[in-house]
């Protein structure tokens, strides 16, 4: 479980936000919401260890994130505003070698499958750079699918997507939530995701 | 892991050829240019040979440096790295031996034709090629954490060369010298192991650099 | 006598405490500049090999001697910012790098100046002036890294990497310059054998370091006030400040 306590983040001189506290449980998501600007972003970088917050902690099972460290990204997935896909790999190869540098070596099937299902049939072998925004979103999304871990953190994650691609998403955090995980997501679009709490955090 | 991060580069590297052979050309092309500028002299080509390739090679593995992370971390995909399981150090290790093997074992392979243009005699051929595939991968290694530490910044390319070229100079000396050592006959040994010890030191020190220097230019 | 050392590494505090001490350094270090000048130029004897050319090492040996300390100084203020992420030893760090490539600059500059009477050159590849220039290279390098990065504490961090790289490399460079050099020497007059120094001459030379160090600390702790009021120029105390002023 995930539990923040007085997490402030600063960016340049102005503190973005500060005074953060919330747990998150097995099954509950958290929306993050909040104007442009107002650390949506920030917020979640700090939460997955890439950035360091400048007060407050972070704890994962009772223990500080850093001191897990790496032990701590095997338990999170994170998807943040950049699609982290390269122009020149295939997206069955961009699926194979994202999940195996996230430690999840996933057979060819197993890959084809997601692809298949987030709606990429017959497009499997194409460079993504030939692919149009919304198919590589779906390429990004595709590793939810396969990945093992139980916090998600998504980062504006229908960004370019259709509403049939919206849609899948919707259907895969609720499975996600339903079987124990747990999801933090920053979104402007609205999506209905029952869960066994939901959660909503402002920011100003 | 570390395999797939080589796999991944490498395989990077076959779709976009034309970077890695402009590296070589470069290379090439800057070798071929001193003689111009110094004149046809065989025996003061012969006596300079050495310094002119290693040289050359320096600046070639350097302006291939920004390859290294950059296009990933436009991409996200660096990010993603520093989320994995495995330590960072181990995946900046991964990314410099497949830069090394892209740049350095090109440029190494390439020297001897270079030397012929040199008039170098055989075994003088032979251990600039050993040097060579023995000091490019330093200059992997510690062009990683200056290619780290430079990593979005406005005229990284060139600030790269201010941070790294003078870390090279061991290299380019001991590089160097080997060839020049063996021309006149002392055996080129001595060098050849300081250039191993180098890439010892630099193999257990540099990627534990590189990868605090990528997680401060990440935060 | 006990001391609350940690009250000093706020910068609001360092800020006023160096205010009181630049005086003094300043003060003490233009009496040793005038003592080892005068002992330096009058007093030390006339060297029998080298005529006067000699007394440029009353300014050369100490800025050398300056260069390579301050670069270790950086490196350990930095090293320091680094794992106990203390602004004001980063602050200090940003602050020394100027006043080192300064002395490295005058190292080199005075090292000319000397070789052209007694070796008939500016300049010669001798194994010392070589890795002062690297040395300078260093320098250079990281005040160009942390000039590059808008942020003051990456710019902080990254700095301290680049040191900590140079300080574990300057050694190794250093050694492979002497070994390039002891393998090239043709000519060129050996620098190790200097001949037996005078005691006056050791004396003016020591005044000379003293003084060094007294200008180096002054000068710092200016720049680090600057520095101090660059980043901290909205919060409550640097207002207050300016309310007084």
């Amino acid at each position: 479980m995930l539990k923040v306590t007085n997490l402030e983040c600063v960016r340049g001189e102005n503190s973005l936000f500060k005074d953060i506290n919330f747990t998150l449980e097995a099954g509950e998501l958290l929306q993050v919401n909040g104007p442009n600007g107002s650390g949506k972003t920030s917020l979640l970088r700090i939460l997955c260890g890439l950035a360091k917050p400048a007060y407050g902690e972070i704890q994962w099972c009772g223990n500080s994130i850093r001191s897990l460290d790496e032990e701590y990204h095997s338990v999170i997935t994170y998807l943040g505003h950049l699609n982290g896909v390269k122009d020149n790999l295939t997206a069955i190869e961009n699926l194979s070698i994202s999940c195996a540098l996230a430690g999840n070596e996933i057979d060819e099937n197993k890959a084809y499958g997601a692809l298949q299902y987030m709606g990429l049939g017959g497009r499997e072998v194409l460079p993504v750079k030939v692919l149009s925004q919304g198919q590589r979103r779906r390429v990004t999304l595709a590793r939810l699918l396969v990945c093992s871990t139980v916090l998600w953190i998504l980062d504006e994650p229908l960004v370019a997507l259709d509403s049939t691609a919206v849609d899948l998403v919707q259907r895969l955090l609720e499975q996600h939530l339903d079987q124990g995980g747990m999801v933090v997501m920053t979104t402007h679009q609205d999506i209905k995701v029952t869960a066994v709490l939901t959660k909503r955090l402002q920011l100003v | 892991m570390f395999l797939w991060v080589i796999k991944r580069d490498l395989l990077l590297a076959m779709r976009q050829r034309a970077d890695v052979l402009t590296t070589l050309f470069f290379f090439v092309i800057v070798v071929s240019l001193f003689p111009l500028g110094v004149g046809p002299e065989i025996n003061m080509l012969r006596a300079m040979a050495p310094g002119v390739v290693w040289v050359a090679a320096l600046l070639a593995s350097m302006l291939s440096l920004e390859r290294m992370f950059f296009s990933d971390y436009l991409d996200g995909t660096l990010e993603q790295m520093l989320l994995s399981p495995q330590p960072l150090s181990l995946l900046v290790l991964g990314k410099a031996l497949a830069h090394w093997l892209v740049t350095g074992v090109p440029l190494a392979l390439i020297a001897p034709i270079l030397g012929v243009q040199f008039d170098l005699p055989i075994d003088a051929l032979l251990v600039l090629t050993a040097s060579l595939l023995l000091g490019t991968p330093v200059l992997s290694l510690i062009g990683a954490i200056g290619a780290a530490l430079t990593l979005g910044l406005r005229g990284g390319g060139v600030l790269v060369s201010l941070l790294v070229l003078p870390l090279y100079i061991p290299v380019l000396i001991f590089g160097a010298g080997a060839v020049e050592a063996i021309s006149v006959g002392l055996g080129a040994s001595a060098h050849l192991s300081l250039l191993g010890a180098f890439l010892l030191l630099s193999l257990v020190f540099a990627p534990w650099a590189a990868a605090a220097a990528l997680r401060i230019s990440l935060e | 006598m006990a001391i609350n050392w940690f009250k000093y590494s706020s910068p609001a505090s360092f800020y006023s405490l160096a205010g009181k001490m630049i005086p003094l350094f300043s003060i003490i270090s233009i009496v040793l500049f005038v003592l080892g000048l005068y002992t330096g130029f009058f007093v030390a004897p006339t060297d029998f090999q080298q005529s006067e050319a000699y007394r440029i090492i009353f300014i050369h040996v100490p800025a050398a001697w300056m260069s390579m300390f301050l670069y270790l100084i950086m490196a350990g203020w930095a090293a320091i910012g680094l794992a106990f992420n203390t602004r004001l030893s980063s602050m200090i760090a940003t602050a020394i790098a100027p006043t080192g490539a300064m002395f490295t600059f005058l190292a080199l500059w005075t090292g000319a100046l000397w070789g052209k009477p007694m070796w008939g050159t500016w300049w010669v590849w001798d194994a010392r002036l070589t890795s002062e220039l690297i040395l300078l290279f260093l320098y250079i390098g990281f005040m160009a890294l942390q000039a590059a990065i808008d942020d003051p504490r990456r710019a902080d961090k990254a700095g301290a990497v680049i040191a900590i790289v140079g300080v574990v490399n300057i050694p190794i460079i250093y050694f492979s310059v002497k070994w390039w050099n002891t393998l090239h020497q043709g000519a060129t007059v050996s620098l190790t054998q200097s001949p037996k120094m005078a005691t006056t001459m050791l004396t003016g030379m020591l005044i000379m370091s003293l003084a060094c160090w007294m200008y180096s600390i002054a000068v710092i702790l200016m720049r680090t006030r600057t520095i101090i009021l660059e980043r901290e120029r909205n919060t409550m105390w640097v207002s207050d400040l300016q309310g007084a002023a």
